[in-house]
């Protein structure tokens, strides 16, 4: 009788695994796939394919080159994959989206040693990276389906852009929150991306902390500034980045007040490069430069504990 | 000050055995008595080979001021002295009584004559009580304590561990000597207030309890949130009284004395009749138990005859003293029920497999659910790092080992353990410290008379 297992305790567990958690975040992203499909057509199924199977090759390879534990089936892979892919627009040449999933899995993740080891968000860095790199293929946009675009033509502004001065019909509101609208494949419908985040929220895989702050700030401050707040809300790439990229468990802090302070941070970066960069969007860049923040952040919030004497 | 809710987990409840009356146990054949039953020293043996032993007889003294007797629960012979490997991993020395199946009491037995604060302290050593919660802190040294400096007399029925229903059957049970006892505490500490914790799971505790302890000055029942670890002390003392005991402080500190539901029960029987500790009310359940059940079983018998009598449905391959979220498991069936052994789980090897560890991915999950508001995973670090400064900053020290970081962990770190280990290297470090200050002390003292 003396094969019996001795460990220290606790002897039961709940039920969440990082796989699990990982499973809960692709379940929700679903419905914006659904979307990206809607509006710019089956190209997008592609896209998204190609990305989180490179991501997940890349992650498998790596690891067995450098003879570190296999990680794909935590699916975590497959998640920054997806969420990179949705950050893309579907007009992207496959190479480059193969070349953004690499750069995201191989450079950001797990140069720095994978999973909960990175300092930046993989799909956030990744894209910024492409942004940088292919910059005429990343902000070539088509025209939605269901969109207000002259039915010949070839290419569509951004709300963004069209508000910042460029040519284009606006969209209605209506057209904004369901997603008929030029951008990035998954960005355009906030009412997939907000069910998503929902679903989130109640499987509580993430707080509300860092979504509510992020749009929040950024619907305060840009009506503050005169902007409608309503189309800043809904366009460009803030619901995605607020309820699937600022949210990474990695790079933004642990405790609610971190997550609070993480939200603003984002959307008051948010709407400085929206109204005085030079670029249209800065969901991506905010949410970097605020994953750099992360570990100040990180220490200004840590826990009280019950009871501690200050020494 | 400390303001706000303490966190928790939602651990699964798994009371199976509520409705279970205590069923005895045949008297087994033999019976093994440790003598490490307590924090503190270990009893001292006064019984020899070849002695006869009765129910209620002494078989070991308290080995010194922090520690208890040791009575036998059976009549018999003793056989020897024996030496086992207990569940901590340290040799314990054990009494070997064979049993003749007559159970006679011992003739000795008698109510002690109780008629002060002081005659009740020795009373309740006498009776050889320890914390039966699961800590098995010698009961008198906790109660020898100034009575004016006792407020709040905290009774801990909250049961929160999964499983486990043996307080719940005192409380249903015994509800009378838990009162008597209560009333016993209120007559010899000023508290002004009494109050038994109850977790909002056991509706029928509450309303026990509530109609038992009717007409008692100052005594109030308190139905609290099935949230784990509800039963702490800490954690009990914040949720019926909002104080927070401080760092390296005791309860008492803050004018709280918690006790035990049964440990008070035990007492009251004792003072009653004069029968001391010999005897505890076990929950035997697990994945690898046939019929989940309550029995009563004399303490020292061996875990083997426990599972005996309650039957198995497959081999178990973990077994535990005590619940599922910080009990201990046993390295052999041979191990004997305790003075604090409230539940034996048995599991079966799918429930027995220890979790595959993975990357940590900062969910912050250990964090939120301290009910102390530490950091696990920042320990983990500074453990793994070697940075005993680090932990003391963390506060790892305040850690109650209560397993909810562990719990909730999606990566199934083993944070409970390592924060066991982090406390071991801290006091290393914390005794390097003092032992090189006081070097340093004792040179400049030598400069000096030079």
């Amino acid at each position: 009788m003396n094969n019996m297992i001795v460990s220290v305790n606790p002897h039961v567990y709940a039920k969440d695994t990082t796989q699990t958690i990982m499973r809960d975040v692709l379940i929700a992203l679903f419905p914006a796939v659904i979307a990206s499909i809607i509006f710019f057509g089956v190209r997008a199924l592609l896209v998204e394919a190609v990305c989180v199977a490179v991501a997940v090759v890349c992650e498998w390879a790596f690891e067995k080159i450098t003879n570190r534990p296999i990680t794909i089936m935590d699916l975590s892979a497959a998640v920054t994959g997806l969420i990179l892919a949705l950050n893309l627009p579907v007009s992207i040449p496959i190479w480059q989206a193969m070349f953004g999933a690499f750069v995201a899995i191989i450079v950001v993740k797990q140069f720095f040693g994978g999973i909960g080891q990175n300092f930046a968000n993989p799909a956030i860095t990744a894209r910024v990276i492409m942004l940088v790199a292919f910059s005429g293929a990343m902000t070539n946009w088509l025209p939605a389906a269901f969109s207000n675009a002259p039915a010949d033509a070839v290419t569509a502004a951004t709300p963004l852009a069209i508000l910042g001065g460029a040519e284009g019909a606006l969209p209605t509101l209506a057209q904004m929150f369901l997603g008929a609208r030029g951008g990035s494949m998954g960005e355009t419908s906030c009412l997939a991306l907000l069910i998503g985040g929902l679903y989130l929220i109640y499987r509580r895989v993430i707080s509300w902390h860092t979504p509510v702050a992020f749009i929040g700030t950024v619907l305060v401050l840009t009506a503050l500034l005169g902007k409608d707040p309503l189309y800043q809300v809904m366009a460009g790439g803030l619901f995605l980045g607020a309820i699937f990229m600022a949210t990474d468990y990695t790079t933004s802090p642990p405790t609610p007040a971190g997550k609070l302070i993480f939200g603003v941070g984002c959307g008051l970066i948010t709407v400085l490069i929206r109204v005085w960069g030079n670029y249209p969007e800065g969901v991506s860049f905010s949410i970097l430069l605020m994953n750099i923040l992360n570990p100040y952040i990180s220490g200004w919030t840590k826990t009280k504990p019950f009871g501690g004497v200050q020494a | 000050m400390f303001s706000g809710k303490l966190h928790g987990i939602h651990a699964p409840h798994r009371k199976n055995t509520v409705d279970s009356v205590p069923a005895r146990l045949p008297v087994p054949p033999v019976i093994t008595v440790p003598m490490s039953m307590n924090i503190g020293a270990p009893g001292k043996p006064v019984v020899k080979p070849g002695d006869e032993v009765k129910v209620g007889q002494m078989i070991a003294e308290a080995g010194g001021f922090m520690s208890a007797p040791i009575y036998s629960g059976v009549s018999g012979k003793v056989k020897r002295l024996d030496e086992i490997v207990s569940a901590n991993g340290r040799f314990d020395t054990v009494v070997v009584i064979e049993t003749d199946g007559e159970q006679t009491v011992w003739e000795g037995i008698k109510p002690p004559v109780v008629t002060d604060k002081d005659s009740f302290v020795e009373a309740v050593r006498q009776c050889g009580c320890v914390g039966l919660g699961g800590a098995g802190f010698p009961t008198s040294v906790k109660l020898n304590v100034d009575p004016d400096r006792v407020h709040n007399i905290i009774i801990n029925g909250a049961e929160c561990e999964p499983y486990i229903t043996s307080d719940t059957r005192t409380m249903i049970d015994s509800a009378d000597d838990v009162i008597y006892g209560a009333q016993l505490l209120q007559k010899y500490y000023t508290a002004d207030r009494i109050v038994i914790g109850i977790e909002d799971n056991k509706p029928q505790c509450v309303k026990i309890m509530e109609e038992a302890g009717k007409g008692v000055p100052g005594f109030e029942v308190a139905s609290l949130p099935a949230l784990y670890p509800q039963g702490g002390e800490k954690v009990l003392i914040y949720n019926t009284t909002g104080e927070v005991v401080p760092e390296g402080k005791l309860p008492i500190d803050v004018g709280a004395i918690v006790i035990n539901c049964t440990t008070l029960a035990v007492i009251a029987k004792y003072i009653k009749t004069g029968m001391p500790l010999v005897e505890k009310v076990v929950t035997v359940d697990g994945s690898a138990i046939a019929n989940p059940q309550n029995v009563i079983v004399p303490v020292g018998t061996p875990i083997q005859n426990v599972l005996d009598f309650v039957g198995l449905k497959c081999e178990p391959k973990k077994v535990l003293y005590g619940g599922p979220m910080m009990g201990t498991s046993v390295p052999s069936l041979e191990n004997p029920i305790m003075k604090n052994t409230n539940a034996i789980l048995a599991f079966d090897e799918k429930d027995a497999e220890d979790p595959v560890p993975s990357a940590c991915i900062r969910c912050g999950r250990c964090v939120a659910h301290c009910p102390f508001n530490l950091m696990p995973a920042a320990i983990e670090t500074a453990y793994t790092n070697n940075e005993p400064e680090t932990l003391k900053a963390l506060k790892v020290n305040l850690c109650m080992e209560c397993g909810c970081c562990s719990f909730s962990c999606p990566a199934r770190r083993p944070l409970v353990q390592i924060n066991k280990l982090a406390k071991g290297m801290l006091n290393r470090y914390n005794a390097e410290q003092k032992a090189a200050a006081e070097k340093k002390a004792a040179k400049e003292k030598e400069k000096e008379a030079v």
